[in-house]
């Protein structure tokens, strides 16, 4: 298991701090959160609403926009064992980046897809944008398949044979193009496509690629939007609560895809929720935000069967479980608001064991050895040594 | 179930439904003709005993709301009918409410009332709360004036806020207390049964824990009824009586918490149980994979409605329509392999 810094983790996160500067004030989103994502793993997030789960990931991705900022912090990709600051990177770069090394399952699929493009239109776009190389190579080995079986017309595949070629060595050059990409690559494309749907277990996938978001029932349309993100085989996937819109049944089958996708593709995966069921199923590691701090970093058994943090454990224990009767604890007051949050620990006006300290400073994350000496930290003074 | 029930068991009955169906017509052409039905709710019987909390489960599209909507004579009923036991009508007699309207129809709201999903859309924006929360006791006649006002403030320290937020408006409140503001609303005309459609699915972890312990409160104090329609298993668990199992307009199980949490038996609710996340990293089970989506209720299948989906199908199955069957101690499921799946329930296991 990775610690930010050591070699293993493939995503560093340090001191992020993210504020968005509304009418009303600046709402502090994001206050100096640090976390690493290990090579192969996958990183729960968990929280309420409005903890900054999503602000979280969409500024990994530098999707802030104004008048939100990332005011301070580094988020570091370690990509080919040389760490890039995503936060500094140019446009042009994040846009190599997005979709291709890092790709993102949006909550919703029915709004995350554009009802007016067919699935082919969406699904092909990735392959189109970050895998021309490999789609021009397809495509002059087809041509070159003509050519040798003396197809006619002779001279028309010559000359598709130069156009692509030139494509190809432009491709190589330049991981980013726009303009036309011409029949025979958006056909190549199609193809890819459809072995990839076929790949996610929706049924009948040529006739499914040419129908549009709407015809589509809310667990397709969610396999949809996966196919995109996993189009590219990116390193990181980020899953911004791909499950909560939709029926248990649906939710069983799309997280044992997850699943599985993950073995096969060895992808690391960023899965946000607010269900502590779902995340006790398929996380590794968990990570607790509340109000915009991390309050607690396990790994996910320990993090359920010994959680420190009062705020974890009050969590946990307001979610009804099986054969437990009467009534359920829940954690009095509601979430601060982030215009001004509480001095010190944010926690502290609805902590049962808050203390002196607690109004005043903000506490550290403070490292624990679980019971195999993996690290469990914890951002509360009671666990100060 | 039918209505043959003793004379102990009549009395206590708060509500009977016999064969209810809800249909919507799908018209089209230059004179609209019927073409066709959405069978939303079909052809469904229940019993609600005074002072319970009943859980309908079931998936989005099953006709959960449709069906709890028609109770309220919020939709009209194509078929059937929906006896109800109103103190008011004559002194505990079951009465036909899908015959009533005018003065009757409103009188009966009274005691029926319902708290909606969204509290975002269910509160109206431009109203105060004084307001939400009067216009029912003024309708009813229940209260005037400074009676009134004390009256909401009553509702209002009921269900946890008190009488400083009369005079505010909706969007001034968290989700969770505009919640709160939708119950007392719902119990303002002092209702004897109360339909809960999702009521926390809307809200966080820590929020829906207040409003369960809070209905759980509310619900002994004033002595209620409640229909809960969810589609989380673990809070139905957590809060109903009975539950009973909605697929596509019809009720395939319906049986004690505690006995079909124990030993469900029908493959639906087997698979919707093996479904759900548990909070415990210690208990991993077997999901049981559902294929494909709810069939469109417009066309639904033939002979059991479940068999497409269903890992045990036979020919059967496919023939012949299950009715719901008493499996013993108020436990009925519509399975024809129900002997079957007591065997292989075993090797099914959701839970350690």
């Amino acid at each position: 298991m990775a610690e930010p810094g050591t070699t293993d983790s493939i995503l560093d996160i340090e001191n992020l701090k993210v504020n968005f500067y509304t009418y009303e004030g600046v709402v502090r989103a994001i206050d100096e959160i640090s976390f690493g994502l290990a090579n192969g793993e996958t990183l729960g997030i968990v929280g309420e609403t409005g903890c900054g789960k999503s602000v979280t990931v969409l500024s990994i991705l530098n999707l802030i926009l104004p008048p939100g900022k990332i005011e301070d912090g580094t988020i570091l990709y370690h990509e080919n064992d040389s760490p890039v600051n995503l936060v500094e990177q140019s446009d042009e770069f994040m846009r190599a980046i997005r979709g291709n090394e890092i790709s993102m399952i949006f909550q919703e699929a029915g709004n995350a897809l554009n009802p007016v493009l067919s699935i082919n239109r969406q699904v092909s776009e990735s392959f189109l944008l970050h895998r021309q190389e490999e789609l021009c190579t397809l495509v002059l080995k087809n041509i070159e398949k003509n050519l040798q079986k003396k197809r006619w017309p002779g001279l028309l595949l010559r000359y598709q044979k130069a156009k692509y070629t030139g494509k190809l060595r432009k491709a190589r050059g330049n991981n980013l193009q726009y303009g036309r990409y011409g029949r025979l690559l958006k056909r190549q494309a199609t193809e890819l496509s459809i072995k990839l749907l076929e790949s996610l277990g929706i049924p009948n996938p040529s006739e499914v690629i040419l129908r549009y978001p709407h015809e589509l029932s809310g667990g397709m349309q969610q396999r949809v939007v996966i196919s995109m993100a996993l189009a590219c085989n990116p390193s990181i996937l980020i899953a911004d609560e791909p499950t909560s819109n939709l029926d248990v049944t649906i939710q069983a089958q799309i997280l044992t895809l997850i699943e599985e996708l993950k073995d096969k593709y060895r992808s690391s995966i960023l899965f946000i929720t607010h269900d502590l069921g779902v995340v006790s199923e398929i996380a590794n590691r968990v990570i607790v935000l509340y109000a915009g701090t991390l309050v607690e970093f396990a790994r996910v058994r320990e993090l359920f069967k010994k959680p420190l943090h009062p705020y974890t454990r009050a969590l946990l224990r307001s979610v009804p479980t099986p054969g437990k009767n009467g009534r359920l604890e829940s954690i009095r007051g509601n979430v601060p608001n982030l215009l001004n949050p509480p001095s010190g620990c944010r926690f502290h006006p609805r902590c049962p064991e808050a203390m002196e300290i607690c109004t005043q400073q903000k506490p550290a994350l403070y490292v624990r050895k679980d019971r195999d000496g993996e690290k469990h930290m914890v951002a509360c003074f009671l666990y100060k040594e | 179930m039918t209505c043959n029930e003793t004379e102990a068991r009549v009395l206590s009955e708060l509500l009977e439904i016999q064969n209810l169906k809800t249909y919507y017509p799908i018209r089209s052409g230059v004179i609209q003709t019927t073409k066709n039905y959405v069978r939303a709710v079909d052809d469904v019987s229940l019993i609600l005993v005074k002072g319970e909390c009943l859980g309908l489960v079931g998936e989005s599209g099953c006709g959960k709301t449709t069906l709890g909507k028609t109770l309220l004579r919020l939709e009209k009923p194509s078929a059937g009918a929906v006896y109800f036991n109103s103190e008011e009508n004559g002194g505990g007699k079951l009465l036909d409410i899908t015959t009533f309207s005018g003065n009757r129809l409103k009188q009966l709201r009274k005691r029926m009332q319902i708290v909606f999903q969204d509290p975002t859309t269910s509160l109206n924006p431009r109203m105060l709360i004084k307001n939400i929360i009067g216009e029912g006791i003024t309708i009813y006649n229940l209260a005037r004036g400074r009676e009134k006002i004390d009256r909401v403030a009553e509702l209002l320290n009921s269900v946890g806020l008190n009488r400083d937020h009369m005079m505010r408006y909706p969007h001034e409140f968290s989700g969770g207390q505009r919640q709160r503001i939708a119950i007392a609303r719902a119990l303002s005309t002092k209702p004897d049964f109360v339909i809960l459609d999702e009521p926390t699915s809307a809200l966080d972890v820590s929020v829906q824990a207040q409003i369960l312990n809070l209905l759980i409160d509310l619900k002994n104090e004033y002595n209620l009824t409640y229909l809960f329609i969810t589609h989380h298993l673990l809070v139905v668990e957590h809060i109903s009586d009975r539950i009973a199992v909605m697929y596509l307009g019809k009720i395939v199980e319906i049986s004690r918490t505690k006995t079909l949490f124990a030993g469900a038996l029908h493959p639906y609710t087997i698979a919707l149980l093996s479904a759900i996340p548990y909070p415990d990293p210690d208990i991993r089970r077997k999901r049981i994979i559902l294929t494909g989506d709810v069939p469109n209720p417009i066309d639904p299948p033939e002979g059991c409605r479940f068999h497409p989906r269903c890992w045990l199908a036979v020919e059967r199955c496919r023939i012949e329509e299950p009715l719901l069957e008493d499996a013993g101690d108020g436990h009925f499921v519509a399975c024809h392999r129900k002997d079957d799946l007591a065997a292989e329930y075993h090797t099914h296991r959701y839970r350690r």
